[in-house]
């Protein structure tokens, strides 16, 4: 895929990813717990972006006719679903090492913290990917990604939200319907690109 | 839909919802008082805004079913008149909230920020901006299929994450706006008595029809100028 052939833009995601942190390290120092989780769901939405919009915006229109002629669109959306979803995984982790290292750990529930970012990162990058395929048959630039994708992810980032404040406090509990409800969400989003991508991938 | 009978139908229903509205008896609730006789038309305005958005999206898979064209342009009015009257239920919810939410120490306008975090005042902010997006996104392209077949697919996909997530949002947020522990837009058997239902009822249907009729002559008026562009 396009990281693996291009190997400066995954570091240049890294590298944003590090700069990011830093300048909140600079801006702030130990914020708590719900300034810090506010801080590190709205720096992953905008990594998100950043790593996924690569995965169709950058493909020349030549790879693509590639692309078209030797794959089926249900199989291709799935497998860039996939790879995206790796990705954003090594993303969501990095981030959140060096949220901890660079502004201090507010977390009373690592493991399941750790557990709802992998599962938010998914999430992030689901959407993201398929509305990166949006943007990229329409022309645009990232900019109309986040133009289409922020209010339909602010409900699930409501979500992620609210279930790891329940990570920071020491006596509430993670309902595990939400996080079922999440899981359903995500689902649904693959069944609907695996739906209407073909629609997007002829010309 | 070029009949005139659903037209009439529309108008009279309206007529009886303003008579109606305005001088039949209502409950007498504490703090709503008569301010609830804005029900007849903040509650009707997302129920329209509802109707139409879902219309739209009908018309965006029958699109992608058929390829017509026909249904790209309806797909797009049906959204347009449905954001209006989104606005519109802003509108009359901001007047409705001013008397009945908002801090009465202070001017309504301070309390903003505090109203604007109900969930359902989300959940519909989502979905405005959502078609916001749509029409950019759809404006933005210039080739006519392509147009078509890029909004069509954005329209399917945002409605399909964003209805769900406004049914479900409400109740798992906490939230002042009635109708919370059942049916997030308001409790049909409890919140409204039977002699409000029987203007209640009319008066979606009334408002949700002249949404159709000014989307119709949108359509009509947007399909004679494409016929004269291309003959």
């Amino acid at each position: 895929m396009l990281e693996v052939r291009q190997q400066y833009s995954f570091y240049g995601i890294l590298l944003y990813i590090g700069a990011t942190i830093f300048v909140l390290f600079m801006a702030i120092e130990e914020p708590e717990s719900k300034v810090w989780n506010g801080l590190f769901w709205v720096i992953q939405l905008f990594i998100c972006i950043n790593a996924v919009a690569k995965s169709f915006l950058q493909e020349s229109k030549g790879r693509m006719l590639y692309f078209y002629s030797i794959a089926s669109p249900t199989a291709f959306v799935l497998s860039k679903l996939l790879f995206n979803s790796l990705l954003m995984l090594v993303m969501s982790v990095l981030s959140l090492l060096l949220f901890t290292l660079f502004l201090g750990n507010p977390m009373l529930k690592a493991g399941q913290f750790v557990g709802l970012v992998l599962l938010g990162g998914w999430s992030l990058s689901l959407v993201f990917s398929f509305l990166a395929a949006i943007a990229a048959k329409a022309q645009q630039n990232a900019a109309i990604m986040a133009v289409l994708g922020f209010p339909i992810i602010i409900p699930q980032l409501i979500l992620l939200m609210r279930l790891s404040n329940a990570a920071f406090a020491p006596l509430l509990t993670i309902p595990v319907s939400t996080v079922l409800l999440l899981v359903a969400l995500d689902a649904m989003i693959i069944l609907l690109a695996v739906i209407l991508f073909p629609f997007l991938w002829k010309d | 839909m070029y009949k005139s009978w659903w037209k009439i139908a529309s108008i009279a229903l309206l007529i009886y919802t303003f008579i109606a509205g305005f001088l039949w008896e209502v409950p007498r609730l504490p703090l709503l008082q008569e301010t609830i006789r804005n029900l007849y038309f903040h509650v009707c305005m997302w129920f329209a805004m509802m109707i139409l958005f879902t219309v739209s999206v009908v018309n965006a898979i029958r699109y992608l079913r058929t390829f017509n064209l026909k249904y790209d342009i309806y797909a797009r009015h049906f959204a347009v008149v449905a954001i209006v009257f989104g606005l519109l239920g802003y509108l009359t919810g901001a007047i409705w909230a001013s008397y009945t939410w908002a801090d009465p120490n202070k001017p309504a306008i301070n309390s903003f920020s505090t109203i604007a975090r109900d969930p359902k005042l989300i959940g519909a902010a989502i979905a405005l901006l959502v078609y916001f997006a749509y029409l950019i996104l759809r404006d933005s392209i210039q080739d006519m299929d392509k147009r078509a077949r890029i909004s069509a697919v954005y329209n399917i996909f945002a409605y399909a994450i964003l209805f769900p997530a406004i049914w479900i949002l409400p109740r798992i947020l906490p939230s002042l706006h009635p109708g919370n522990e059942d049916n997030p837009a308001l409790d049909v058997k409890n919140d409204i008595s039977g002699s409000m239902r029987i203007v209640f009822y009319p008066a979606v249907i009334g408002w949700t029809l002249l949404g159709v009729w000014i989307t119709t002559l949108k359509i009509r008026f947007t399909l004679l100028k494409e016929k004269k562009m291309m003959p």
